[in-house]
């Protein structure tokens, strides 16, 4: 089993998703880039996914987290209720402490 | 594509003709532990990366063998002289089929 990135964030963690556009195949949503949200679980760790995608081994692992923004602070027209969530599974290297 | 209106599922089963079955199990083939000839990611890389345009005209496996074709050139497992002498030699065969 390849090395793995020590986590860098618990649940609970408020952290902003870096806003950033690199080429190459990322899975990044663009709706999140820039947006702050709460860490909601560590999913583990796995290659990263932008250096697989130049056939590299993507290691060591990167840390992949659950991670839950309010709809609202996502869409700026979003027009449903304010505790409705959305998540999405983003690599630690994506991710920063909020202010 | 991401943000764009996607419009209706269609929710029927259709039939995959024989050349789109090949493709699927080329992928299979090349992704399989005992070669791994290619990454889920190098596909998806090459798939990202076509114009909107050519997104747009090409079929679900078109993309898919243009992605396997743009993966074994970049890592030499075929030549593109290679490949375009085999391409010639089918159009050649189906010439003659008529």
């Amino acid at each position: 089993m390849a090395d793995a990135l020590p986590p860098r964030f618990r649940p609970g963690d408020r952290v902003r998703v870096r806003e950033a556009y690199p080429i190459g195949h990322v899975r990044t949503p663009y709706y999140v880039r820039g947006k702050q949200g709460v860490i909601e679980r560590l999913c583990g760790a796995f290659p990263n996914p932008e250096e697989r995608a130049y056939a590299r081994p993507g290691e060591p692992l990167q840390p992949l987290y659950r991670v839950r923004f309010l709809q609202h602070d996502v869409w700026s027209d979003y027009g449903g209720q304010s505790v409705d969530v959305v998540e999405v599974e983003i690599y630690q290297h994506w991710l920063e402490t909020a202010q | 594509m991401g943000g764009l209106a996607a419009g209706p599922v269609e929710r029927t089963e259709h039939d995959y003709a024989l050349w789109e079955k090949r493709v699927d199990a080329l992928m299979v083939l090349l992704h399989h532990k005992d070669r791994r000839l290619l990454t889920v990611d190098e596909l998806r890389r090459h798939i990202e990366s076509l114009g909107p345009e050519a997104y747009d005209k090409m079929s679900y496996y078109e993309r898919w063998i243009h992605a396997i074709t743009e993966t074994l050139l970049e890592r030499g497992v075929i030549s593109v002289d290679e490949l375009g002498r085999k391409i010639e030699t089918i159009r050649a065969r189906e010439a003659q089929r008529g």
